[in-house]
């Protein structure tokens, strides 16, 4: 009797916990959902009607508008010019920082010296300095520099800012790679360059997917940089993207709004779909050091 | 190191310069942009800087005018308001999730994902989603009334006194599941000899949870502090693309007061001491928590 007693409430609270569940992924995928589902609707659909309703007549017409034509700022050019921004911003920001943390971590665990965990804390802390605290001295240094204004600008802000966390994952995982590797390589007679070129880089292709997918999503998902320092031709698209949505000209259209909400969104959907398992190790690695 | 075995001639001399050599730019660039920046910022906090840094010292006065401003009082009351929510609802959430998945969930592979993808999309869309959703002219509210619920109200985003809380339900919406993955790595590692030892000994799960495997989290639940913290001092965007600031101030966050008040109304020595006031409340978090990361694997 008990037994049947406690697999029945067993029962009672396995459904609970499904439905919980199953509440949560709905919570979750309900704003972008719906907000995919209304990009295919004509505005009058929107305006007039339930938003919860798959479209009546289904169009692309406000994707095309979103890419090509929308007004964003003062010109009808649509998100397309500044996609293309966030990728000549993204690009080589996340090439250097991951190169730079790769050859910071792979010092700072192989050829240890004095005060190096001195170093290694300070960049740390860099990552998680609120922005604002360097917004002046940089717009003052990017004009002193020639960069105001400019993609490359924009390239440098990332770069300097990212090498932090990118410093971080190397280290933590050169610091697990067998240092009796790279003492050998040393009694043969291998210098700096050579081990890590030979040794240690063939076996980092994890922790450069990692490194190389948190890049992009921070980067390209950057907000305060690119409105902060950028001009209307080298405006990354979370910039254009707000611009378009905010604007106060006109009649407020919604499904093109959507559209360019999910075209800003995408390239990191994307990575997440094929590299969840990467860019979930590297929150991780953020979060909990070791 | 090894070098010393050989000869020390001019070749390994050189040779044992390299990894200095290699580590410097990063760490020149760090120490420029990121600390010489925070000391040019906290300098210009002491000065008369307007639209421009000017270098004339006036001391404390900024810091006296910003604690004297009720905009910046608005600011930092619904900090606090926000971060302790958001804080508290993400860790709930966060923790609830972990321990139901960890129930030998059929399609966890499908909800683990699910629950984790907001992640991946920048405040501005997260923003663009939530403020049309939260719309009672055209989202939820006017939804349920098409449904037939024509009591229902939901106007939260457009309330002086409500909007600080949509900010809330849209950055708990973006970051609970991350705070879930942190905790289901947790109690993964968690050592399943103990929990049987503990169940023969006739330990229910509710005390199971209570006494062994919630104290073994404590590590994530530090770790899940400490990113939301800092996360909420550092939210900017999503106020942005949700609220603007408003309906008035009713959203407005150091993060948004410190931007406009030093590049919209050109007080750039009032956005500095608050740029500074941010950094101070952040690293009273971080770095006794980084000290202590530092000196444990040093141990």
């Amino acid at each position: 009797m008990t037994v049947e007693g406690a697999s029945r409430t067993g029962h009672a609270a396995r459904a609970l916990i499904y439905l919980v569940l199953l509440l949560f992924a709905l919570f979750y995928l309900l704003p972008f959902g719906i907000m995919v589902i209304n990009s295919l609707k004509p505005l009058s659909e929107i305006t007039g009607g339930n938003m919860m309703a798959l479209p009546r007549t289904w169009t692309l017409e406000p994707w095309r508008a979103a890419w090509s034509t929308a007004q964003i700022g003062v010109s009808p050019t649509g998100l397309a010019p500044y996609f293309w921004n966030s990728i000549k911003m993204a690009v080589p920001a996340v090439a250097l920082s991951t190169i730079f943390g790769a050859v910071n971590g792979y010092v700072l665990t192989k050829w240890r010296f004095r005060g190096d965990t001195l170093i290694f804390g300070l960049m740390l802390f860099s990552c998680f300095i609120p922005f604002q605290i360097v917004l002046i001295p940089m717009a003052r240094s990017l004009g002193i520099l020639g960069l105001a204004g400019t993609t490359p600008g924009l390239v440098l802000v990332h770069f300097v800012y990212g090498i932090g966390f990118t410093t971080l994952y190397f280290r933590n995982y050169y610091a697990a790679f067998p240092t009796e590797l790279v003492r050998a390589a040393m009694i043969d007679g291998a210098g700096f360059f050579r081990i890590f070129w030979r040794i240690l880089l063939p076996s980092s292709g994890p922790i450069i997917a990692v490194s190389v997918i948190w890049q992009i999503t921070n980067i390209w998902n950057d907000f305060l940089f690119g409105t902060s320092f950028a001009d209307f031709d080298s405006q990354p698209v979370t910039v254009a993207l707000n611009n378009l949505v905010n604007s106060s000209t006109g009649v407020k259209e919604y499904n093109v709004h959507f559209a360019g909400a999910i075209y800003a969104a995408l390239p990191t959907l994307l990575v997440y779909v094929v590299a969840g398992r990467y860019f979930v190790r590297g929150l991780m690695s953020g979060s909990v050091k070791g | 190191m090894n070098a010393a075995r050989h000869r020390p001639d001019r070749l390994t001399r050189l040779q044992s310069l390299v990894p200095g050599l290699m580590l410097a730019p990063s760490a020149a660039l760090v120490l420029l942009f990121v600390y010489g920046f925070i000391l040019f910022t906290i300098y210009l906090s002491f000065t008369d800087s307007r639209i421009l840094p000017s270098y004339d010292w006036i001391g404390l006065e900024n810091y006296s005018k910003l604690f004297r401003l009720s905009h910046w009082t608005t600011a930092v009351v619904n900090l606090g308001v926000f971060a302790a929510l958001y804080m508290a609802f993400s860790t709930a959430i966060g923790l609830m999730l972990a321990i139901f998945l960890d129930q030998k969930i059929r399609g966890e592979g499908v909800l683990r994902p699910i629950y984790l993808y907001p992640m991946a999309l920048s405040f501005i869309v997260t923003g663009t989603a939530w403020k049309w959703f939260l719309d009672p002219g055209i989202g939820l509210e006017h939804t349920m009334h098409l449904w037939g619920w024509e009591s229902f109200r939901f106007g939260w985003i457009k309330d002086r006194d409500f909007a600080i809380y949509t900010v809330v339900i849209a950055a708990v919406w973006q970051t609970s599941g991350f705070v879930m993955a942190m905790f289901l790595a947790g109690l993964r590692g968690i050592d399943g000899e103990i929990l049987k030892a503990a169940q023969m000994d006739g330990a229910n799960s509710w005390n199971l949870y209570r006494r062994i495997i919630l104290p073994q989290l404590r590590p994530a639940f530090l770790s899940a502090f400490v990113i939301l913290a800092h996360l909420a001092v550092k939210s900017y965007d999503l106020v942005i693309a949700l609220t603007g600031g408003g309906p008035g101030r009713a959203t407005e966050l150091p993060a948004t007061f410190m931007y406009s008040y030093t590049f919209s109304r050109n007080q750039m020595g009032i956005g500095a001491a608050s740029a500074v006031i941010m950094l101070m409340t952040i690293a009273a978090i971080m770095v006794p928590y980084l000290y202590a990361e530092l000196r444990e694997k040093k141990a």
